[in-house]
């Protein structure tokens, strides 16, 4: 078994002892037999195809419906490891939320000299419309994902925020359905903490969002682009899972101050929104006037706070990577503590100086657009060519301000099974955090994205990455 | 339950209806021109494509020739046919793939699953010899979802809207069958009684699944008369219109019960329903079967518009 020596395998140490977290599981895996497991390998990926937990691609094969590979040896994590990250990530929202009320009110964190008044300004993703309103239960990111990633036994840091509207939770869960149905037997050797009730505490924390007009029973409704949407899976199967109603903009209408679902019976109205559709597309008389996703009038209904949406319009704008480069300083403004997770070093190339340096050094670094996502137009360095580094040079100086940079991370490691047995792979983390007036609350798991191909650091699945069960050990 | 929902399960319904009847047509088509001398067996695979309503999109793409290799593929698989089974299955399953909350884990996989597999059958043109097999996949995988939706299905407004599709549906391809035969395949008087006239009856009562059926209750005797009457009067058959048209009221009326309110499909479907026991076959062979078939196949498509207006299937 071959591992690069800079990086952190999850499961062997250098001695190659087996580490804590993967002590059950390896003494479970190695009285496997080989062929069997491969063959439970084909049984998953029929089980995802049958069940239809598929994402749509768009561009060249517009329509086609591909799985995520799907790797079954689980990503396991201590309970001592869970309760430092979650102090870290709770830390770390309740932030989150300060800064984005602070923003869209009296901007203290400018006042006080902390944070460029520029990057708010200057952002697309800020909405004036939100300026001065108050959401109801004063929650702007209700889901949150925090991508993680690890270089060391007790080093965690936060890749990115995810505070617009975060995807993969399905994932977490079907992953786990999955395991539980190939290895039933495992989960009696191994204490792992249950993610299954993820939708039920997902509605829950919604619905304690409410607005004031809603009555006992606050109606709850995912809305979702459809069909075509890549993450439309993921839609239907929360609204299945929380019992809410899947709607579509054209299902949605604004009728006496509510915003109303066009049932058989007529309209009813709903009280919260869980909106898989983003901000330029939730309203045609506000935002985007050609958009036929969302809702005439929403903004209306909501600024008068007769409805929730979730995650709130202008969240999106936590997640610039511009903006992650201030939340330490962000953490230690709002919540007057030093940040319990680290933020990865990062150049802001709009400063002069870090933007010298960073085209001095570009062959070593990560390089990503502010405002970019899945993965996409970035420059990794190390596994670049010199054309390629000298082409993206040329960008990085038309339009410096356009990107961060950061050092080339050496990712930790869970091995993956592949026909001669496992591998080490490169792993993140993306733990699922639900915001509501009666706390911060986090399953315990998440998404574990992981680079299939050999050295490779990308795990978005746009760019071949595939999941891992995610554990959390029981103490 | 919304509006958009109500008309996702309505046509998911009504698309694997149409999938399953295009293919038992195909059987009865099959058969009888396995009967038959190649110019001949041409007329009956013009019938068949007649019968969907597809002539004009056939006759586009192979004009005259009705050989039955080119009227199956077209009807199977074709990418210019948008009624061929393959595109229903498909349409059947973006539909379900819409409402997907509104359906049972089973329901979904099946129809899922049926919709993986036969596109996998259908993945390349079929030849003569695999056709029996093809056909008989179609018709085992629309079992599986029928056999899914009967066990696991709430009896609901969900379930009712299923069954009005289905049955309206239903309803319009056996009135189509029987029209055909009737009125196209039947060149004059004489024919009446023929051994071709019994062979054309007897497929009929194949592609409805009612071969059996009928000789049970008719002791192997094929009589025009008595078969028409079976096919639209005999409560029964479920394939026949009366058996249609009773499931359509009582899943219509099911919704009455359940919203507290009728609609104007439900004023349609009292006079349709009131057609019905005012008729015998001697009534209906008096004023025409063609006539009455006509009017039946119209009926039945203002009750499906009625309720998708009623029920609000649009914004």
């Amino acid at each position: 078994m071959s591992h690069s020596p800079s990086s952190f395998d999850e499961m062997i140490a250098a001695d190659s002892s087996i580490r804590e977290a993967y002590s059950g599981y390896r003494d479970w895996y190695d009285g496997q037999d080989q062929a069997a497991l491969r063959r439970k390998g084909k049984e998953a990926e029929g089980f995802f195809r049958k069940t239809g937990i598929t994402f749509n691609v768009y561009g060249d094969n517009a329509g086609e419906e591909r799985l995520i590979p799907f790797d079954m040896i689980p990503r396991i994590i201590t309970a001592r490891e869970w309760r430092k990250l979650t102090k870290g990530i709770e830390q770390r929202v309740r932030a989150l939320n300060a800064f984005l009320h602070d923003i869209y009110h009296r901007q203290e964190i400018v006042r006080a000299g902390r944070f460029p008044q520029r990057l708010i300004a200057e952002n697309a993703a800020f909405l004036p419309e939100m300026v001065g309103m108050v959401p109801p239960g004063g929650v702007y990111t209700h889901i949150v994902g925090i991508d993680l990633v690890r270089t060391g036994p007790d080093d965690f840091m936060v890749l990115e925020d995810n505070a617009r509207t975060p995807s993969g939770v399905s994932y977490m869960l079907e992953n786990r359905e999955t395991m539980m149905a190939m290895f039933p037997e495992l989960f009696s050797k191994v204490p792992v903490r249950p993610v299954q009730d993820y939708p039920r505490r997902l509605a829950k924390s919604l619905a304690a969002c409410a607005p004031a007009c809603a009555g006992e029973n606050p109606v709850v409704a995912v809305l979702t682009p459809g069909i075509y949407n890549s993450a439309y899976f993921e839609h239907s199967f929360l609204a299945d899972q929380m019992g809410a109603e899947l709607v579509e903009g054209s299902d949605l209408r604004v009728i006496d101050g509510r915003v109303a679902m066009r049932t058989t019976c007529g309209y009813t109205p709903i009280d919260v929104i869980y909106r898989r559709v983003d901000d330029e597309y939730l309203d045609p008389l506000t935002f985007n006037p050609d958009s036929a996703l969302g809702v005439p009038g929403i903004m209306d209904v909501y600024r008068a706070g007769r409805i929730t949406i979730a995650n709130a319009p202008g969240t999106g704008i936590a997640d610039d990577k511009a903006i992650y480069s201030f939340m330490p300083e962000i953490v230690e403004f709002y919540t007057g503590e030093k940040p319990l997770l680290a933020n990865v070093p990062t150049w802001r190339c709009s400063e002069a100086d870090s933007l010298a340096y960073v085209l001095d050094n570009l062959a070593e670094l990560v390089v990503k657009e502010v405002h970019g996502s899945g993965g996409y137009g970035m420059l990794i360095g190390p596994t670049s060519s010199r054309k390629e580094v000298a082409d993206f040079a040329v960008k990085l100086r038309a339009k410096p301000e356009n990107y961060i940079a950061q050092p080339t991370l050496a990712l930790s490691t869970v091995p993956i099974f592949t026909k001669a047995g496992l591998a080490p792979r490169h792993v993140d983390l993306r733990p699922f955090v639900l915001v509501s007036p009666q706390g911060i609350d986090i399953t315990p798991g998440g998404l574990t994205r992981v680079a299939l191909k050999k050295g490779s650091l990308v795990v978005n699945s746009s760019q071949g990455g595939g999941t891992k069960d995610s554990w959390v050990l029981e103490d | 339950m919304l509006g958009r929902t109500a008309n996702g399960t309505f046509w998911m319904a009504r698309y694997l209806e149409r999938a399953e009847n295009t293919s038992r047509l195909l059987e009865a088509g099959f058969r009888m021109a396995l009967t038959r001398d190649a110019i001949a067996s041409h007329e009956e695979w013009r019938s068949v494509i007649l019968t969907v309503g597809a002539t004009a999109t056939y006759e586009a793409a192979h004009g005259e020739d009705y050989n039955g290799d080119k009227v199956w593929n077209f009807l199977l698989r074709d990418k210019g046919n948008p009624g061929s089974v393959l595109a229903m299955i498909e349409a059947a399953r973006t539909n379900a793939r819409s409402v997907r909350t509104a359906l049972t884990r089973e329901v979904w996989e099946a129809i899922n699953e049926s919709w993986m597999a036969l596109k996998e059958v259908l993945a390349r043109p079929v030849r003569e010899a695999a056709l029996g097999e093809v056909l008989g996949a179609v018709r085992r995988q629309m079992t599986l979802v029928r056999g899914a939706m009967d066990g696991t299905m709430l009896r609901n407004e969900i379930h009712n809207f299923t069954r009005i599709g289905t049955f309206i549906e239903r309803a319009d391809n056996t009135a189509r069958i029987l029209d055909v035969k009737y009125y196209v395949l039947l060149p004059s008087v004489a024919w009446v009684g023929s051994s071709l006239d019994n062979v054309q009856w007897e497929s009929v009562l194949r592609a409805v699944a009612g071969e059996r059926s009928y000789r049970w209750l008719n002791a192997g005797k094929m009589d025009p008369r008595g078969i028409a009457s079976f096919l639209i009067l005999d409560q029964r058959f479920p394939r026949s219109l009366a058996f249609c048209v009773d499931k359509l009221r009582s899943n219509l009326f099911g919704l009455a019960h359940e919203y507290g309110f009728e609609t104007s499909a439900h004023e349609l479907m009292r006079a349709l329903g009131t057609t019905f026991q005012h008729s015998n076959i001697e009534t209906i062979l008096e004023g025409g079967l063609h006539e009455f078939i006509t009017d039946f196949i119209a009926s039945n498509q203002q009750v499906a518009q009625a309720i998708e207006q009623d029920y609000r299937f649009y914004a």
